[in-house]
């Protein structure tokens, strides 16, 4: 299952555990991504937790826990070669692995169709 | 970007069609990158060439009304303490103008035209500027705002595009000033720029300004380069940007300028003082100044900003620097910064703290620039 948010984020769900990362639009909007710094392994997160940093060129910018979880995994990769996430946003340039505390709140977030009709 | 009241310059429609991001910069609608992106048009610039729109600057001709140059020169050196008098016709310099407590009001470039200086001021500061030359000159000099583009073309391919339109200026150097036509139009060039690498900065008329864009555009070496990668090629060059690491509160002493103030505006030489702040700037020449600015290389790979405040250790609790520009310099593949450290700790090699993310970030003290120029000399 892929859901979005509104902080253009996506998630992917594979049992209980979801993958996050940030959208092919968020990643146009940021620009080129030179830095990323990901959450510890273990830390608890809420909804809206500031979880992730990306830094591009020019700014900050924070990405945020889109559902309460547990980080399970970190993809090392975009660490050391940040370029990843502006290439291949929603594959190879996922953040980090949540174990979530209600599956069912994916139930709350976007679908694809709704994520488009919000970036137009 | 919808914002009433932003101004464009002559190119604005050509960004648009290039597909450019636009953003407000100094009251003017601008291309902040292209579709090629900010690390990719840095790259280019330095490894063939990019073509920057800087027409939002001010271009301002100063005149005396006796029509001698040498007034004009006698008279803007009241502003600055840089020497105008001895800049030879077709020359450029770098100049800034002071405020009573040695200050910077702001940074320009000074041409001699031969019959009158042509001035290039920073956008922001451009209207300040005018109003500045003719309170403090206006008896003597005509102060007239040029409405003109004005094109960089910055990388070691620039010389090669620019010669297709005007091949007389291969003979140009570093700082050379020169009236070139290109397709038709008179145009003033400069071999000069804001990025370390070989180039040239064109004043063209307005009407024409796309044209020739548009020519130079038609060789594949150019790109168009937007702001955000201008930002990403002076920083690695450790130039200066009125507003971040200079400004009315800081000396050219401090801030590292001093070579452009040349000896026979110093104590003792022929053409001593007679600029604000003279007392000041002299007293720091002599004495040293409490502060200096340098080059930062934080540890690791997140970039430090504008406003961090830089500590002399990892757990010390008082603010002893700020960083004044920072970023992420594509060519060195590292987060670079320029900020103001005292004395003390302004030693190349040494290892202050920056404050990141409410963490402390160990950051090295290095030499400016972080690259080597190109500037073609000799």
């Amino acid at each position: 299952m892929l859901k979005y948010t509104e902080e253009h984020e996506w998630l992917r769900l594979e049992g209980d555990i979801a993958t996050v990362g940030i959208t092919a639009h968020a990643t146009e909007l940021l620009g080129d991504i030179v830095f990323v710094q990901l959450p510890e392994v273990g830390a608890t997160l809420a909804k809206g937790d500031g979880a992730a940093v990306v830094e591009s060129v020019k700014a900050a910018s924070d990405v945020f826990a889109p559902l309460a979880g547990e980080v399970v995994e970190l993809n090392q990769a975009i660490v050391e070669d940040p370029a990843i996430v502006n290439a291949d946003p929603q594959g190879a340039g996922w953040f980090f692995k949540l174990r979530l505390a209600d599956v069912r709140a994916m139930d709350g977030l976007m679908d694809e169709a709704a994520y488009k009709k919000l970036t137009g | 970007m919808d914002q009433p009241n932003l101004k464009t310059t002559p190119l604005h429609a050509l960004h648009q069609e290039l597909g450019a991001r636009m953003v407000p910069f100094a009251g003017y609608e601008m291309p902040v990158q292209y579709p090629l992106g900010v690390l990719k048009e840095h790259l280019h610039t330095r490894a063939a060439a990019g073509l920057f729109d800087v027409s939002h600057m001010g271009q301002i001709v100063l005149r005396a009304k006796s029509e001698n140059v040498r007034e004009a020169s006698q008279a803007l050196g009241r502003l600055v303490p840089v020497d105008v008098v001895d800049l030879a016709p077709g020359q450029l310099r770098y100049a800034f103008f002071t405020n009573a407590r040695g200050g910077i009001l702001d940074d320009l470039m000074v041409a001699n035209r031969g019959d009158h200086l042509l001035l290039v001021v920073n956008a922001a500061r451009k209207e300040a500027d005018e109003a500045h030359l003719r309170a403090q000159l206006g008896n003597e000099c005509d102060v007239e705002r040029l409405d003109r583009a004005l094109i960089a073309l910055q990388g070691p391919k620039a010389e090669a595009a620019l010669a297709l339109l005007a091949p007389e200026c291969v003979s140009m150097r570093f700082m050379d000033v020169r009236t070139l036509t290109l397709m038709g139009a008179e145009c003033t060039v400069a071999r000069s720029g804001y990025t370390g690498e070989d180039g040239f900065e064109i004043s063209i008329p307005a009407d024409i300004a796309r044209e020739i864009a548009e020519e130079l555009l038609a060789n594949p070496y150019l790109a168009p380069i937007g702001l955000g990668a201008r930002d990403s090629l002076r920083l690695e060059a450790g130039l200066c940007l009125h507003g971040s690491d200079i400004d009315e509160r800081t000396t050219p002493v401090e801030a590292g300028l001093f070579w452009a103030i040349q000896k026979v505006r110093r104590r003792g030489g022929g053409r001593e003082g007679g600029f604000p702040g003279a007392e000041i700037i002299f007293g720091q020449l002599e004495h040293g100044a409490a502060r200096h600015r340098v080059g930062l290389r934080p540890e690791g790979r997140a970039p430090v900003r504008a406003g961090a405040p830089l500590f002399a250790a990892e757990d010390a609790s008082v603010q002893i620097g700020t960083v004044t520009s920072g970023g992420f310099g594509p060519s060195l593949n590292a987060p670079i910064a320029m900020g103001y450290l005292p004395t003390a700790f302004a030693v190349p090699g040494a290892t202050v703290f920056a404050e990141l993310r409410g963490e402390r970030l160990p950051v090295a003290v290095t030499r400016l620039p972080f690259i080597e120029p190109k500037y073609k000399r000799g």
